[in-house]
């Protein structure tokens, strides 16, 4: 068992690529779950909308870089608010529903035959991160403290993820402690009160699940960037529910509990893939082979979330008062 | 409440045993693969070869009874493949007759899908043969397309239908919004598999006991998750996120066990199709509705007219109210979820005969089923029996205008605006739901 090794892709995973696209995907959600109390259960479908307005407008359309980046934004924008229109005068189950399906149109859509020469099928779409990556400060080599390290490219995805992590961060600070941040948390509380109130809740809902949308976009885009490709079936609903576990586990309607969820989450979930792996090459679990560690892995993410709302709904850093949330 | 977990515990770990017992092997290294079939039905005896970039040959292979060939590769690289269409047997043709070989990809470690569609011959598209049709023929074949689509439409909805039910009853009478469901289904065919394969049953007999199981598993997960999880007051948003980790756990649970190819029954695998009017069909396509539209009647007129079926009713209404006028509530939940979750693995074993088997077959259906509930009005039986009926049809009947991939995206899309106009759904009751 090389244990140098399994802790040093974890370490790399928690502060790694994948960190920073959950990371960004769940400060979304908070916005929409953890602050407003909507159930979105599409989040991927913001990614997919960033990750291809980046994408077409670049491989497809031969646009520049900046182009593909607001096709993206404005794509997000307008997902949320076709999203929008019909489900946020509905239940939160109905909710669920219509965002969850929401995605996979998405992922259908930009997976279909009929528009390959758009979208690029189930293959996806290449060749569109050259100018992301010219941009680059880094000159080519490894760049590390001891035994962690990332290559050049990664260190420039690294550097632009986290800056939008700890912008997005900021922001969210601000905007949900002024006025219009306790609105939302008061329509999360009881929305018939701030109804009651005078305030316009389709409004604020609304403009909270573009805000959320256009965060999870930016993961979208790294998601894309990192990479240098996207496929439809990155997309799939699993996303979501794991950007879900994220955010329960870190603490809903908290700053920093996506970003700390994101990377304990993956700090874990290569912890314990790596050490599975070196286990069953060294022979010391017999039992399965190493194929199967990546099932184990995510049955374990299931439960580990089953247990976390069981026991501790509030996460590592939540307030348990602030997310008893019921259907309403 | 720890009694009961470590019970339930215990009820999984005995299901893992006996799930464990088939574990299939993985395949490893790289290869081309595929499946070939025509109207759901394996084609055998085709010949497929493999050639490098540079024409240097590396293999050929012919489809088995299941329709299925594999080809292994030496490494990773682009290579042509080649279907001989002079091995198709008669009737058989491909869907795009200038596509007879392709150029693919193969990845690292991986084995390549190769996909070759194949219709009935007369349908195949891009053949010089079909200039000067006329119109009259064309509205004919028009109307046999369309019946043939709306039967396979009725027999998607069925199926929906059966899963459908369940997630109405468990969401009317705990208000859980149920996204394991589609594991229900999978679980349930899987059970049968095992029995099937490993015990060597005939499926006809191992079906029955798969429902079984699968209600078994239903009650089990009631009596000692969902149960204890309503006691302690967990709040519904919250169970609903804990269906999704279930909904995880057991599908990883599946692909674990089984592994993520299509797996086939040893039963009913292959049938010859015959004609009634214009539309083609099998037996065991025409016996698995007759099973379902049974099941659905039975299950209907036992809501409808048994003192269990008004209790049941009611509590779904009101489970408050029921309970003070000295209905168990408690118990008709565990009758429900029992009752619910046998349905749901009757589904999946029909599914797995007529159509496909593997790890993602729930989740798959998960959403139609979500879109026959909600169309139907969320809490209401018969409601989503209609709305099923009416996504499968539709679903179906849609590919005469769009793209078949795309027709999910089609109800998908009706299942929102349905929302937008009617938010009930069609049988619902207009109450309170914004």
């Amino acid at each position: 068992m090389d244990w140098n090794l399994i802790f040093t892709r974890a370490i790399e995973a928690g502060i790694g690529t994948e960190a920073v696209i959950y990371a960004l995907a769940a400060i979304g959600l908070n916005i929409h779950f953890g602050y407003t109390g909507l159930l979105n259960f599409g989040q991927a479908g913001f990614l997919a909308v960033g990750a291809y307005g980046l994408a077409t407008m670049i491989a497809t359309f031969g646009m520049p870089f900046w182009v593909g980046i607001a096709t993206g934004l404005l794509g997000a924008v307008v997902f949320a608010l076709l999203l929008g229109i019909p489900t946020l005068r509905l239940r939160a189950d109905y909710l669920a529903i219509v965002t969850i399906a929401a995605a996979e149109i998405v992922r259908l859509v930009v997976r279909s035959v009929a528009l390959r020469d758009t979208f690029g099928g189930t293959d996806g779409l290449e060749a569109f991160s050259d100018d992301f990556y010219a941009m680059n400060p880094y000159s080519p080599g490894e760049y590390g403290i001891g035994p962690i390290g990332f290559d050049h490219r990664t260190m420039w995805v690294l550097t632009v993820g986290w800056v939008l992590v700890a912008l997005a961060c900021v922001l969210v600070y601000l905007v949900m402690n002024s006025p219009w941040g306790r609105v939302l948390k008061a329509i999360r509380e009881d929305e018939d009160a701030v109804r009651s109130l005078g305030k316009n809740v389709f409004a604020y809902k609304m403009q909270a699940l573009v805000f959320g949308g256009v965060v999870g976009a930016l993961g979208g885009f790294l998601f894309a960037l990192s990479r240098a490709a996207t496929q439809p079936d990155l997309f799939s609903t699993e996303i979501t529910f794991f950007a879900y576990t994220v955010l329960i586990l870190g603490g809903a309607a908290r700053v920093l509990g996506p970003v700390v969820g994101a990377a304990i989450f993956w700090l874990l979930l290569i912890l314990v893939k790596t050490g599975m792996e070196e286990a069953v090459n060294n022979h010391v679990i017999t039992f399965i082979n190493v194929n199967q560690v990546g099932s184990i892995n995510y049955m374990l993410v299931g439960v580990g979330l089953i247990l976390l709302l069981i026991y501790r709904p509030q996460g590592i850093f939540g307030d348990k008062r602030e997310i008893a949330l019921d259907a309403r | 409440m720890r009694r009961a977990v470590i019970a339930f515990t215990a009820f999984l770990g005995g299901l893992v045993i006996l799930l464990t017992s088939s574990a299939t092997a993985w395949a490893e290294g790289e290869g081309l693969r595929g499946t070939l079939q025509s109207q759901g039905q394996p084609v055998q005896g085709v010949k497929i070869t493999v050639v490098t970039e540079a024409d240097a040959p590396i293999g050929e292979a012919k489809s088995d009874a299941e329709g299925k060939w594999e080809i292994p590769v030496p490494k990773a690289a682009t290579y042509k493949v080649t279907l001989d269409q002079a091995t198709l047997p008669a009737g058989v043709a491909l869907k795009f007759k200038d596509r007879t070989s392709l150029t693919l990809q193969v990845f690292e470690g991986s084995k390549r899908n190769v996909l070759f569609p194949l219709v009935p011959a007369g349908a195949a598209q891009g053949g010089a043969d079909q200039g000067g049709a006329a119109s009259s023929a064309d509205e004919s074949t028009f109307w046999d397309e369309f019946a043939q689509l709306a039967f396979e439409g009725l027999n998607l909805g069925l199926v929906i239908a059966l899963g459908a039910m369940g997630i109405s009853l468990i969401f009317g009478t705990t208000g859980l919004t149920n996204f394991a469901h589609g594991e229900l289904l999978t679980v349930g065919a899987f059970i049968a598999y095992v029995f099937n394969t490993t015990f060597g049953l005939h499926l006809l007999l191992a079906a029955p006991l798969a429902v079984i199981v699968a209600g078994i598993f239903g009650y089990g997960q009631e009596r000692f998750f969902w149960g204890p999880l309503r006691r302690r007051k967990s709040g519904l948003i919250a169970m609903m996120i804990i269906s999704i980790g279930v909904a995880i756990f057991l599908r990883y649970l599946l692909l674990f066990l089984f592994g993520g190819e299509n797996v086939p029954y040893r039963q009913y695998v292959a049938q010859d199709g015959f004609q009634i009017g214009p539309i083609s069909t099998t037996p065991k396509s025409l016996v698995a509705m007759g099973i379902e539209i049974l099941v659905l009647i039975l299950v209907g007129s036992a809501l409808l007219f048994t003192r269990l079926g008004k209790a049941t009713r009611a509590v779904s209404d009101n489970p408050a109210l029921a309970a003070s006028s000295g209905i168990n509530v408690d118990r008709i939940v565990r009758i429900v979820w029992t009752m619910g979750a046998a349905v749901a693995g009757l589904a999946g074993v029909l599914l797995g005969t007529t159509q496909i088997l593997n790890y993602q077959m729930g989740q798959q259906v998960l959403l139609l089923m979500f879109a026959g509930v909600t169309l139907g009005g969320l809490g209401t039986a018969f409601g989503a029996l209609v709305g099923s009926l009416v996504v499968g049809v539709f679903v179906q009947v849609s590919t005469l205008w769009i793209p078949p991939e795309l027709k999910t995206v089609g109800a998908l899309a009706v299942l929102i605006i349905v929302l937008l106009l009617r938010p009930q759904g069609i049988l619902g009751r207009r109450e309170r739901i914004g």
